[in-house]
């Protein structure tokens, strides 16, 4: 990482949340927003990695990737159950990206859960460079 | 910085403020925000009313861009917005119905009184919490397989009471009877079918619930008493959810589509969350279709809720939930939502696609879509507040039909943010303050409770005010919990 600010941070919103994600990469940069929606809805120091996925992901430009990345992690969340910890982004370019997700199905008696995310918005969306990184903002409705 | 709104917004009377045309180029008709004066100064904080002005862009909006006293900042239009676009040259906008695609309100009476529920309260809730899953995921108890789902998504409220799930007149008593027409299946994308096949039946995480409440007041007894209500000390359930996973996605999936399609018919923009599509387009068709498949999803969602809320009681008091308990539905209203529908304008009547993005259908007595039994009264209006104070039944309006579409509010609307809630009331533990008052409360998550305490709204009391006084929304009765299950 170039910056030394966190990967990830939340942002005020009256209704909902949003989190700004920073990363050195791109590929670091769609990891950390993931695991930055996954802080809003659970501990993530609770969750165990004892499932992976394979993801691939297309769209039509760079921030609709980042709202189709993050609209799949949730399928996998509501189909499956599977709550996420960790992501390695292997491959991305503009609109396209092939990732893996690492976690575990929920345990409601050991791990804790916060308010849900029903969708990634495309409101405030913005992805932009910075400090010869990037910087993602996403609003996400809770 | 907040901008000025008092000195941009022209104020028409008590509750209601114009924001005029020429705010901001490209507005192609007014904003009409109904609000107190005091109440003005908390919503113009965010950017809520700027929002009012992004949605007055809409191609084919009538009249105003309108929002309802506990509008609040949204993701493109602002939560409490209504915009009734026409059909011949107007667009539908996933973004005017949200992601909860018809979350709504459902409420049942019961013949019981809080003197007969305070010993039992707690096993109540108890079993209420165990068996309607709450939280993030959570699996309901119904599972439909790959066909089934399909009926779901057509004959809604109507499939769960053909499967047992339900008493015949449950139906009457909601919007549309459960099954609004024009659903179409094959439009719900499989991934959205698969993120909500395993939650019917289930309440969800953040703002909704369920819970146990005490009429306090009755404001019109004749209509209370149309709805089963006949005083002080009554005990009612409420019930606030919506579409889960299903609706989520299918928002997701147009949002996409529309944006692709707002480009190529020239449609601009001041906010991509706006994205929109002509009415008649294929693409405003398929949403239209796709949309009214995951209302009526939902539909069928609060009316298993509804199911197992009556099994809880029964198993708890030993009573038959009918012929005892009498738990009828007085009814259950959407406030995530796009229809079209009938109405008035300048003496002409003609079909309009009303957007609700947390806002509640309004409709006077008389109206034909209201229920045999309210056509006296109006169509009932359910109003949640927070856990901490009260929530309201009021009834729709001639007045709401001819100034708002026929529509009210949907709640009391946020003023602090979920993340300003828990820093605030950091170290209180809601749960005991609640229990203090009398407010026994089940939550998957506890810091979810300090993000929707009490601090973190308005006064619902305030926005029904406003609209009382309007003339919008009449009140009938206001209930206090006493039970409350949350995500």
């Amino acid at each position: 990482m170039t910056s030394a600010r966190p990967p990830y941070e939340v942002f005020e919103h009256t209704a909902d949340a949003g989190i700004i994600a920073r990363g050195g990469t791109m590929a670091e940069l769609f990891a950390n927003a993931a695991t930055g929606m996954f802080a809003l809805m659970a501990d993530l120091d609770r969750i165990e990695e004892r499932e992976e996925r394979e993801i691939e992901v297309e769209a039509r430009d760079r921030e609709g990737l980042m709202v189709n990345w993050l609209t799949e992690l949730l399928y996998y969340l509501d189909a499956q159950e599977l709550l996420f910890r960790r992501f390695e982004v292997a491959d991305i370019d503009g609109d396209w990206l092939r990732a893996r997700a690492f976690g575990e199905t929920i345990d409601r008696a050991r791990h804790v859960l916060h308010a849900g995310v029903k969708g990634v918005t495309r409101h405030l969306l913005e992805i932009a460079p910075e400090d010869g990184g990037y910087r993602a903002r996403i609003l996400f409705d809770i | 910085m907040p901008k000025p709104w008092k000195s941009i917004l022209q104020k028409l009377d008590g509750q209601r403020w114009l924001l005029p045309q020429d705010y901001k180029p490209g507005m192609r008709v007014p904003g009409l925000i109904y609000a107190s004066e005091e109440m003005l100064g908390i919503i113009g904080e965010d950017q809520a009313i700027e929002q009012v002005a992004n949605v007055a862009f809409l191609p084919g909006i009538v009249k105003y861009s309108m929002a309802m006293p506990d509008i609040h900042w949204g993701y493109g239009f602002p939560i409490g917005g209504v915009a009734a676009m026409r059909l011949d040259d107007g667009v539908v906008s996933p973004g005017g119905v949200g992601f909860d695609i018809n979350c709504g309100t459902r409420v049942i009476r019961t013949d019981l009184t809080e003197e007969e529920v305070r010993p039992v309260l707690r096993e109540i809730v108890n079993q209420v919490f165990r068996d309607v899953p709450s939280g993030i995921g959570g699996s309901g108890q119904v599972r439909v397989s790959g066909r089934q789902i399909d009926d779901v998504l057509v004959r809604g409220a109507q499939w769960a009471v053909a499967q047992g799930y339900g008493w015949p007149e449950d139906v009457e008593a909601i919007e549309g009877r459960g099954a609004l027409a024009g659903a179409d299946p094959d439009k719900v994308s499989r991934r959205a079918k698969e993120r909500g096949g395993p939650q019917l039946g289930t309440l969800g995480s953040g703002n909704h619930f369920l819970e146990v409440q005490v009429v306090e007041a009755v404001f019109q007894p004749e209509a209370a008493a149309a709805m089963g209500i006949s005083g002080p000390g009554q005990v009612l359930v409420f019930v606030h959810c919506g579409s889960r996973g299903l609706g989520h996605q299918t928002c997701q999936d147009f949002l996409d589509r529309m944006e692709e399609a707002s480009g190529r018919y020239g449609i601009e923009l001041p906010d991509k969350q706006l994205a929109c599509a002509p009415v008649r387009s294929a693409e405003g068709q398929d949403y239209l279709g796709a949309m009214t498949a995951a209302a009526n999803f939902a539909f069928c969602n609060r009316q298993l809720i509804t199911h197992w809320t009556r099994l809880a009681f029964q198993r708890v008091l030993g009573r038959d939930a009918r012929a005892d308990l009498g738990m009828f539905v007085v009814y259950d209203v959407a406030h995530n939502i796009a229809k079209i529908e009938r109405h008035r304008v300048d003496g002409h009547e003609m079909e309009l696609c009303v957007h609700r993005k947390g806002a509640t259908r309004a409709f006077p007595p008389g109206h034909p879509d209201v229920p045999a039994r309210y056509q006296k009264t109006g169509q009932p209006v359910l109003v949640p507040g927070d856990m901490g104070r009260y929530s309201y039944i009021c009834v729709g309006t001639e007045q709401a039909m001819a100034e708002t579409w026929g529509s009210s509010c949907h709640g009391a609307g946020r003023v602090q943010s979920r993340h300003a809630a828990k820093r605030m009331l950091k170290g209180v533990d809601i749960a005991q303050r609640l229990l203090d008052r009398g407010i026994y409360v089940r939550a998957q998550d506890r810091s979810l409770l300090a993000e929707e305490a009490s601090e973190a709204y308005k006064d619902v009391a305030m926005v029904i005010d406003v609209l009382d006084e309007a003339g919008i929304a009449k009140k009938v009765c206001r209930m206090r919990p006493i039970g409350v299950v949350k995500g």
